[in-house]
């Protein structure tokens, strides 16, 4: 694998297919894991830092599994190329933006992800396209009894995987799902979700994690609690509580379509007119009118265009990816009117397929 | 929405904090907050172990044990509540009485139900002597014998190919 034909495609997690694709993005499952004969990563020097990340880079190629992971050295790679693996989910911001030796193996189809020397020593990721937590745990439980095996992680009966900070020890798990909720936003039903899922001590994320806004409608509803409960309970009471989401986001799309039909096609063709015509386009304003096109397909208030090329385009308008597919460097002006071009042209490849 | 008590942010994480005796108190902060407040209600946490204390020098023992330090990585609890990351995994054990309200606070339990490593007892022990030898490679750098810690590297690498 290599980043450049990475940039080409989209990546498991935009695919658009599994489960309730149309509202349900992604579901994902991280685990944090230490080795026990080390500090954690923000106490190890640099030397300790380098043993770490070749020791589990050695015992990752060895594992005893079906899928080849190819391993990026973060420390050595250039920063766009970081951003570039940002973008696409396969390694965090803090882990992009931290110091020292650190990397992440990537598996095939970019479902999995090991981030090395992030604020634990192991971050292992499942991503899955869809509503499909139980797949993703069962893939990630699996990778970490493979990993287990050759790796003596930092445990406690008492308190489980020891993690650098106590807001994942335990089980070490966040378990996530990244949810499309334009007609919730629209009709302005989303903080009463926010507010019931808060009180059940869920919590809610932009695209990008932590601390990012919600662009593009687009949220991460992922558990806090880490101590004290199994994994399967864990993901149950996630997995109990998207089904309810999905109905109020199809309620609302209902309501949107028989009260304010006129209003909301008008909302969708603008969208894609100036998608299709601008000449100057930042990566917010591409989120939010791409997140209106993708209601209009979803309603079938618009067949111009089809879902799959909708998500794709949220991802190669990102900044690295915009540049990688272009193959320079541009400055955030110039990002802004080539992407205007990227999308102009790659909207209208699509009419003359139609 | 409901603003964050510490700044102007959407508040995002809803706390109750429960107090006893029935009487509870509602916190709601933002998610750069909440590190902040974890913090704070660490805090907390040890002020009541200090009036339960039954040791009229409670105070002192107090400041003592905040200045307590890990023999492996070499951190204070203060140094966690200053950065909110822990050094190592044995500080779990060293700052034991200030960790287990707060992680009272954060999940609502102090006891781990799920999974546990298929090798863990093994694990356990390969880990006891894997840090003894690190331990001594160490003391060999220090009083630079270089040569027995080549050797006891040498016997890292071994065993860890095991």
């Amino acid at each position: 694998m290599n980043l450049d034909s990475l940039t080409q495609n989209s990546g498991e997690w935009l695919r658009a297919v599994g489960p309730e694709a149309d509202i349900v993005i992604s579901s994902r499952i991280r685990l944090a894991r230490n080795l026990s004969s080390f500090p954690f990563t923000n106490r190890a020097n640099t030397h300790q830092k380098a043993e770490i990340e070749q020791y589990l880079q050695g015992r990752l190629q060895k594992l005893d599994i079906d899928l080849q992971l190819d391993y990026f050295n973060l420390a050595t790679i250039t920063p766009l190329d970081r951003q570039l693996l940002v973008e696409r989910q396969l390694v965090s911001r803090e882990l992009a933006n931290s110091e020292g030796p650190r990397g992440v193996a990537v598996g095939a189809n970019e479902i999995v992800s090991v981030m090395i020397n992030e604020e634990d020593h192991v971050r292992l990721q499942v991503i899955r396209s869809g509503f499909s937590m139980d797949e993703a745990w069962q893939e990630a439980d699996r990778l970490d009894d493979k990993l287990e095996e050759k790796v003596p992680y930092a445990f406690s009966e008492e308190l489980g995987y020891l993690t650098a900070c106590p807001t994942n020890v335990g089980t070490g798990l966040r378990a996530s799902v990244m949810l499309h909720l334009p007609a919730l936003v629209l009709t302005k039903q989303i903080e009463k979700v926010f507010r019931a899922l808060q009180k059940i001590n869920l919590a809610v994320r932009g695209l990008y994690g932590e601390g990012s806004r919600a662009s593009g409608d687009f949220y991460q509803i992922s558990n806090q609690v880490t101590l004290g409960k199994s994994e399967t309970t864990i993901i149950n009471e996630i997995r109990d509580v998207i089904p309810q989401i999905i109905a109020y986001e199809r309620q609302a799309r209902q309501t949107l379509t028989r009260e304010s039909r006129p209003l909301i096609l008008d909302r969708v063709k603008r969208a894609f007119g100036v998608l299709k015509s601008a000449a100057m386009m930042t990566s917010e304003e591409t989120m939010d009118l791409l997140s209106s096109v993708r209601l209009g397909v979803n309603l079938g208030l618009i067949d111009d265009i089809n879902i799959v090329v909708v998500n794709q385009l949220f991802i190669h308008t990102q900044p690295a990816h915009l540049q990688k597919l272009l193959g320079r460097e541009l400055d955030s002006e110039e990002r802004n009117s080539e992407r205007a071009r990227f999308l102009r042209n790659r909207l209208s490849e699509m009419d003359s397929m139609n | 929405m409901q603003k964050c008590e510490r700044c102007t942010s959407p508040a995002t994480v809803h706390i109750t904090e429960v107090l006893g005796e029935g009487k509870f108190e509602e916190h709601h902060v933002c998610e750069q907050c909440y590190p902040k407040y974890l913090h704070d209600s660490a805090d907390l946490g040890q002020g009541a172990k200090a009036l339960t204390s039954d040791s009229g020098g409670s105070e002192l023992e107090e400041a003592l044990f905040g200045q307590q330090e890990c023999p492996d990585c070499g951190i204070k609890f203060v140094d966690f509540r200053n950065n909110h990351r822990l050094g190592c995994s044995r500080d779990y054990d060293v700052f034991r009485n200030e960790l287990i309200p707060l992680l009272e606070n954060i999940h609502g339990e102090t006891r781990h139900v799920g999974k546990t490593p298929r090798r863990y007892p093994q694990t356990k022990q390969a880990e006891a002597e894997m840090l003894q030898l690190r331990q001594r490679i160490k003391r060999a750098v220090d009083r630079e014998d270089y040569e027995e810690a080549a050797r006891l590297r040498d016997q890292i690498k071994t065993q860890e190919d095991v």
